[in-house]
């Protein structure tokens, strides 16, 4: 009764929400139509300080403080999610449960775990180091990163994983890496121009060494987002493996 | 039709998506449809920025008189992906506290904030 | 990228996400997740967003299904007694077979 009710309240508000919808969109210029004036400018802007990736110019050089507040929300909701998952009193770890997980995995699986590994470490760092010329930066390197080193729980087990992510130099090198950003916008206060300023000197378009700060905030950026997705994922495997007490008392 | 088919796809998503928020009996399940709903405007904005004929905003190997999608709402939507999978995280581990306290994950069954003493 | 193939994968991005929707069962949609995740990420490079497309492979297709696959996994053990009408309700000896894995704990580290 009360679901239905539900439902229908929720389908009455969607039907107005569509009807809105379509009337707003249908004055939207046509897709891929129209010519962009704040994309030209951007454009522009990533020329005058070689950036070859417009985009990545926008994000760490013409919104560069934008960013900060973004990766700030991101070391927020890390650090929300490892206090949410913290381990209590009433729960204890189960060691025998930290092996068995890789037990069941297929041999092929762990080999190609283990020929991966490495390839994906390698990928991810070069995503992040070439951020300014070829598409990818610190988010997407960052991500590479942090889900590639879980491969060593497939290829190995939870112990060599613990060994390849020690307790502590993550937490560590997300702090690490937050700071580094507003280290590097101190920077441009230094240097006598603004926060965040790309104060560093540009360069030739194309080139590995270009585009002034933007290479080093994508690696203090890649070294943030690939500690928290570390540390976040680690949280929700513990929370998996983890054997509650109440469970194991039960029966 | 390519001038608003972008459109009505990321309209559709959301709708669906909030169907899905709607009639879910899973929390996990919830957080899925939200994360649904938030794609979607991935694809409004990207669809906002398309150039027909362009080609992606990295001037590594091309000239500069090329016409390209606009960088600055590609940009806004990395910010929105990273964002989004924070949320996410985040509220997956609210619904692992859910579970533990209140042992379902059945948003029906959830009435109360109140501890499961009621029953 | 010619318009019809950008055309073919908007539909298909729109079919996959109604897909996630009506797949009730958490531990399945995990993986439909995981696949709209890479079916969003080739219509983001069809709108020319290589960058974004990365981003959405790293995020959207690794990591989000990957932690809601484990939280499912800690979910679930909570919730077995009452699973919820639509879920997958392990049989009550999974909850045996889990303690009964844990109770020779010499064995598996002897290995």
């Amino acid at each position: 009764m009360r679901a239905r009710l539900t439902v229908l309240l929720a389908g009455a508000a969607m039907l107005v929400l569509a009807v809105v919808g379509v009337r707003a969109l249908i004055h939207l210029p046509g897709a891929g139509d129209v010519a962009h004036p704040y994309g030209a400018r951007a454009v522009a802007a990533a020329f005058h300080h070689a950036t070859a990736n417009a985009v990545m110019s926008v994000t760490l050089d013409q919104r560069g403080f934008d960013t900060l507040g973004e990766e700030f929300v991101l070391l927020a909701a890390a650090v929300g999610t490892v206090l949410l998952l913290r381990e209590l009193t009433a729960e204890r770890e189960e060691e025998a449960a930290h092996t068995y997980g890789p037990e069941d995995v297929f041999e092929a699986v762990r080999l190609a775990g283990y020929v991966l590994l490495p390839v994906t470490l390698l990928v991810g760092g070069y995503v992040v180091v070439h951020g300014h010329l070829t598409p990818g930066g610190g988010f997407q390197g960052g991500t590479v990163l942090a889900t590639g080193l879980y491969l060593a729980y497939l290829a190995a087990d939870y112990r060599a994983l613990d060994r390849l992510r020690p307790p502590g130099v993550f937490d560590a090198a997300e702090g690490l890496g937050a700071f580094a950003y507003v280290a590097v916008g101190v920077g441009g206060l230094l240097a006598g121009s603004g926060f965040l300023a790309d104060w560093l000197p540009w360069g030739q378009l194309g080139k590995p060494l270009s585009a002034g700060t933007v290479p080093l905030l994508n690696i203090a950026i890649g070294i943030e987002v690939g500690s928290a997705f570390v540390l976040v994922v680690a949280k929700f495997l513990e929370q998996a493996l983890t054997v509650p007490e109440q469970a194991a008392e039960e029966g | 039709m390519l001038s608003w088919l972008p459109y009505a796809v990321a309209g559709w998503i959301f709708l669906v998506g909030c169907y899905g928020l709607v009639t879910s009996r899973h929390l996990v399940h919830t957080v899925v449809c939200l994360n649904v709903v938030q794609s979607s405007t991935y694809l409004l904005l990207l669809a906002v920025g398309w150039t027909r004929g362009g080609t992606a905003p990295i001037f590594g190997d091309i000239g500069r008189s090329r016409a390209v999608a606009d960088p600055l709402v590609q940009a806004m939507t990395l910010t929105d992906i990273v964002v989004g999978a924070a949320v996410t995280a985040l509220l997956l581990a609210l619904t692992i506290q859910i579970a533990k306290r209140r042992g379902t994950v059945d948003p029906r069954a959830l009435r109360s904030f109140e501890q499961e003493s009621e029953e | 990228m010619s318009d019809w193939t950008l055309g073919l994968l908007l539909v298909l991005t729109a079919v996959t996400a109604t897909a996630v929707v009506l797949t009730r069962n958490p531990g399945r949609q995990a993986m439909v997740l995981s696949a709209y995740g890479l079916m969003l990420a080739m219509t983001m490079v069809a709108l020319s967003a290589p960058d974004v497309a990365l981003s959405q492979i790293g995020v959207g297709t690794a990591a989000v299904p990957l932690i809601v696959v484990l939280a499912i996994a800690r979910c679930e053990r909570h919730t077995q007694r009452e699973a919820p009408r639509g879920t997958h309700r392990p049989e009550d000896d999974a909850r045996d077979g889990d303690r009964g894995r844990s109770a020779p704990d010499d064995g598996g580290r002897g290995r």
